[in-house]
């Protein structure tokens, strides 16, 4: 049972290293306005795993993503049925608060959105001011984030700079540091890599493998070589025309890359539709 | 995946281009350098074109004006025949030397210069005839003195507006100070909380732009000073300022807040952050450059009305530091009041006054150009100046 107010005090004892929470879809159905887009998602992410979520771009990925931190209602018109549990609470119920569930849910774009008016280290340790709490050695997370999302090295010497300044695989990498900075259970990331070069790609993929074993990844790709690089976990998304999105396979991405059950996983993932 | 590659690599041909003709092609015919030439820059022969064309038609003109015609006309019709003889001419002669495309080219060029030109000249005519009519009567002491003991018949150097100057600014301030904060806060509901107030609020700011400003001054006039809950001063000039103040600085803001990226407000709520701190802390920091502009572009609005401190500020002659109470001068003012003596000298001063409101609304939009185009190191110097005031407000804070 996780107070909220137990753990924001347990947080702001700021010892990083959290072990990843577990997250889980139970029939997650999603509505733009009258438009259905998601169906039925039933996904368990588990801790120390990172999950990865495929399939054609449109079937919902990043709808049902945004379900999981309860950014999908910031869209007016959006609706959702079904319930996501974190170590088995539901995220939508009564008992935690929705700056909590996404607190301890993080989220990185796919576009690196730093904040442009602040600096390097400001945006690092932005989290803390923005959920009203006081760290004691806020120069130590700092470096602790930033150490743990692979970037301590390249700006330790410009800390003070604008975050503007840096190339957009840094910035992104700064944005994963931001969010580790307020100690989430689970990262939840929507394409980290497409806006990026195939070197800053790399990084992030090495940092990914670092932290999965602190906290608990989903990550939407298209690309399928990171997608086996990266995750153990995998499910496949399709949404047929004029039909919301489903989960068509999951299990574990060994399998799901080297005998897919269903033909059109097999299809996906060998680059024949998508 | 590679599309920002490609985009980075986008202004490379176009660099490259530029400098094209300086780089020697090793094919070139016995290994000559071909001259180096930028396709669209002018060159002399254009300069001789136009003159030419020029001197023609004003040849034409005065052939016309001077010796056919019976009569004599205003010279303004020498310059109105001349203009409409050079087009043909013009487009004639450059017909003849590079074809008909060009000399298509030449004359959309002109007229849109003439365009420009008529657009612009309104501007130096004002601005030049106040600075020259201004020049001539204001000395240094028009800012240290006041009116207090001149007469009507002193010499125009004589006596000062520093009591005028004085009131504009406290006036000002108090208007920016009240007009400020309602109006980013209005800006901050239309554009963040877009509540269902936000079109019926956004309709009334935009129809209080044209707000005549005679009715701010009345308006205030009627509510404030009629019914005695004030009488004529400074606070009371700056309330009806304030009303003027209030939908520029409202719309000019929330257009500001339109432009932060969506993406920002999302990152500051996927880190836990309430609705309100990731305005506060996120969406108005982001904006500030443009926030200033629109305060500074609101206060430019303002400073030179004269119809609503006309009824409400009093105007006197006197310092009077207090706006809170006793009548108060203003530049607006103190330019009215004199013009419309009927003594010379005291009209001439009315332009010193009037040079002086410009300089100062001039000072103002630099000030809002510079503000809103703060460049990269402005900025990291107003961030090292915040960081540095932050730790040594909270004494914990070591710095990295
Ligand atoms: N804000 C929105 N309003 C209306 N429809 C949306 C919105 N965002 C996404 N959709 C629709 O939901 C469907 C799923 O979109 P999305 O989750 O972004 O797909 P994916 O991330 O898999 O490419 C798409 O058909 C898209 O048109
Ligand atoms: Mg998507």
């Amino acid at each position: 049972m996780t107070v909220p107010e137990v753990d924001q005090s347990v947080a702001a004892e700021a010892a990083p290293a959290p072990v990843g929470g577990v997250l889980e879809g139970v029939q997650v159905s999603c509505w733009f306005g009258a438009r259905k887009v998601l169906e039925g998602v039933d996904i368990k992410m588990d801790a120390g795993v990172v999950t990865a979520l495929i399939g054609p771009s449109g079937c919902g990925k990043s709808t049902f993503l945004r379900t999981l931190n309860r950014m999908h209602e910031l869209v007016p018109i959006a609706t959702l049925a079904g319930s996501v549990l974190l170590d088995g609470h539901d995220i939508y119920g009564a008992g935690l608060r929705l700056t909590e569930v996404r607190r301890r849910i993080g989220m990185v774009f796919q576009k690196p959105n730093p904040f442009p008016a602040m600096t390097i280290a400001d945006n690092v340790a932005a989290g803390l001011r923005l959920t009203g709490r006081k760290v004691r050695d806020r120069d130590d997370l700092v470096e602790t984030s930033l150490r743990r999302a692979g970037l301590w090295n390249e700006v330790r010497n410009r800390l003070g700079a604008p975050a503007g300044g840096l190339s957009g695989g840094q910035q992104q990498r700064l944005c994963i540091a931001r969010s580790l900075a307020v100690s989430p259970d689970v990262l939840l990331m929507d394409e980290p890599c497409s806006a990026l070069d195939p070197t800053s790609t790399r990084r992030i993929e090495e940092t990914i493998l670092e932290l999965k074993d602190q906290v608990t990844i989903v990550i939407v790709t298209h690309n399928m070589q990171q997608a086996q690089r990266v995750s153990q976990h995998c499910a496949f998304f399709l949404a047929a025309e004029d039909e919301p999105g489903r989960v068509i396979e999951q299990g574990p991405t060994e399998q799901i890359f080297s005998d897919p059950h269903d033909p059109r996983t097999a299809d996906y993932v060998n680059g024949r539709f998508g | 995946m590679t599309m920002p590659e490609t985009t980075k690599v986008l202004p490379n041909p176009r660099a490259a281009e530029g400098r094209q003709p300086a780089s020697p092609p090793a094919a070139g015919p016995r290994g000559k350098v071909p001259p180096r030439r930028r396709p669209r820059a002018w060159r002399w022969t254009d300069l001789a074109e136009i003159a030419g064309a020029l001197g023609a038609s004003a040849a034409l003109t005065w052939m016309i004006f001077g010796r056919l015609l019976p009569f004599r006309v205003m010279p303004l019709a020498y310059v109105v025949l001349g203009y409409v003889l050079f087009l043909p001419i013009y487009w004639f002669v450059i017909r003849d030397g590079q074809g008909a495309t060009a000399a298509k080219d030449r004359l959309v060029t002109i007229l849109v210069a003439t365009g420009a030109l008529f657009a612009f000249a309104p501007i130096v005519f004002v601005v030049g005839y106040v600075v020259k009519r201004g020049a001539e009567v204001l000395r240094p002491n028009f800012f240290t003195e006041t009116m207090q003991i001149v007469g009507p018949l002193s010499k125009a150097t004589e006596g000062g507006a520093l009591h005028s100057i004085i009131g504009t600014l406290e006036q000002l301030a108090l208007a920016t100070a009240i007009a400020v904060p309602l109006g980013l806060l209005t800006a901050v509901y239309l554009s963040e909380i877009q509540g269902p107030l936000a079109r019926p609020v956004r309709l009334v700011a935009d129809a209080m732009t044209a707000l005549p400003s005679i009715v701010a001054g009345l308006f205030i006039f009627s509510i404030v000073i009629k019914p005695h809950i004030w009488l004529q001063s400074g606070i009371v000039g700056s309330l009806a300022l304030a009303i003027l103040m209030l939908p520029t600085v409202t719309i000019a803001a929330e257009q500001v807040l339109h432009v932060v990226p969506g993406g920002l407000r999302e990152a500051a709520l996927a880190l836990g952050a309430p609705y309100w701190r990731s305005v506060l802390m996120v969406v108005l920091p982001t904006a500030r450059a443009g926030l200033s502009t629109a305060v500074i572009l609101g206060m430019a609005r303002v400073v030179g009305e004269t119809a609503p401190v006309l009824m409400t500020t009093g105007g006197t002659t006197v310092m009077n530091l207090n706006p809170f109470s006793g009548h108060q001068d203003n530049l607006p003012l103190f330019v009215f009041t004199q013009i419309r003596s009927s003594q010379e000298n005291q009209v001439d001063r009315a332009w010193a006054g009037a040079l002086v409101l410009l300089a100062i609304v001039l000072l103002l939009f630099v000030l809002a150009r510079i503000v809103g185009s703060a460049s990269p190191g402005r900025r990291r110097i107003r961030v090292r100046r915040r960081r540095g005031s932050r730790t040594t407000s909270d004494a914990g804070g070591n710095r990295s």
